[in-house]
């Protein structure tokens, strides 16, 4: 036996990109535009997702619900008559913490693409592994709640970095919290300038509409290609 | 757990490329903007690479540090916390130049010898 050197040089996550292609290909196909939805566990994404689902004029919703466990957000979802496709990541090993494109690729076949204009993809909560795994996604937006520090853009810039708009949840809750959201939102812009955020409340409503607005507008975006 | 999420991906990359050649090393390059920790992902990757050609091959991780760039001002500069604003003009036209990698650089692997014994 002797040992040979094979050059690669190929991006570790090259397959996983290929395969996000493939599902955005087919999303472009049935004229769906595609969010991927991220967060830490408990910022909010499901109640941001009950707020305005239901109630988009014009474009019909699809959810695509990625958990590790269990379908309680679904279930939630459920109630609002759109349709709700659920995705648990434990049979999977190494892929529990989040949602990969081949994750996404075997939910397609279920997903009436053609019954729908907007899929969101809610992802495992978690601010690390889904930044790293496109899905075929046409934007990303994360929730980032006030009750989780000032400093979180600082110690997850990936996330910060790829989303094209950050949700500032549980605003309500700013005059009962010591909390700094000057600094928040430095800190958000300094990670990643100029990106769109909107101060939102999924309990009492502030801020919704904007987010609806912002999600018909994703909605009318016209495909750009992969 | 990101290190475990990338170790998986790591195997499968290589694993294609070593056509079933047994695998000694795999030379890695890793920009530090990935906020990889290479302990971590030294000990996930000895273990997703269990049964497979990967079983046992050194991970070796050459760290690049970050760089970016304003097109405005066309200066570049290191970055060691994560400001993406031009320390000049203030401005957000800023690209990464370096620190984003990921990537399989090469591998070793072992061949058979071509000539037989005489």
């Amino acid at each position: 036996m002797h040992r040979t050197r094979v050059k690669v040089v190929e991006d570790a996550l090259d397959a996983n990109n290929t395969i996000a292609a493939a599902n955005r290909a087919d999303f472009d196909r049935a004229g769906v535009r595609v969010v991927n939805f991220m967060s830490a566990p408990g910022a909010g994404k499901t109640a941001l997702l009950e707020r305005v689902v239901a109630d988009l004029p014009g474009v019909r919703v699809g959810v695509l619900e990625g958990d590790v466990q269990g379908s309680m957000d679904a279930d939630r979802l459920a109630g609002l008559h759109v349709p709700v496709t659920q995705l648990n990541t434990d049979p999977s090993f190494g892929g529990e913490c989040h949602l990969d494109a081949n994750m996404v690729r075997s939910a397609v076949p279920s997903l009436a693409l053609d019954e729908i204009d907007l899929l969101v993809i809610e992802n495992v909560g978690n601010l690390v592994c889904p930044a790293e795994f496109k899905v075929g996604e046409d934007a990303r937006v994360m929730v980032c709640a006030i009750t989780e520090g000032e400093d979180k853009p600082l110690k997850y810039p990936l996330m910060f970095r790829t989303c094209e708009l950050v949700l500032v949840n549980k605003i309500d809750l700013l005059e009962h919290l010591e909390f700094d959201l000057d600094r928040l939102l430095y800190n958000i812009d300094q990670v990643h300038p100029n990106v769109e955020r909107l101060l939102v409340s999924a309990r009492s409503g502030v801020g919704i509409e904007a987010w609806r607005e912002w999600l018909l507008r994703i909605a009318a975006r016209e495909e750009v290609g992969v | 757990m990101h290190e475990l999420s990338l170790s998986g991906a790591i195997v499968n990359t290589v694993v294609k490329h070593a056509e079933g050649r047994r695998v000694t090393s795999v030379n890695l390059r890793v920009g530090r903007l990935r906020q990889v920790i290479p302990e971590t992902l030294e000990f996930y990757f000895a273990f997703v690479a269990r049964d497979t050609v990967c079983d046992g091959a050194w991970l070796e991780q050459e760290v690049i540090e970050p760089r970016l760039r304003c097109n405005a001002c066309e200066i570049e500069w290191p970055i060691e916390i994560p400001a993406f604003r031009c320390p000049v003009c203030g401005g957000a036209e800023v690209v990464v130049t370096a620190g984003n990698e990921f990537e399989v650089e090469s591998i070793d692997v072992e061949e058979a010898q071509c000539i037989a014994r005489g």
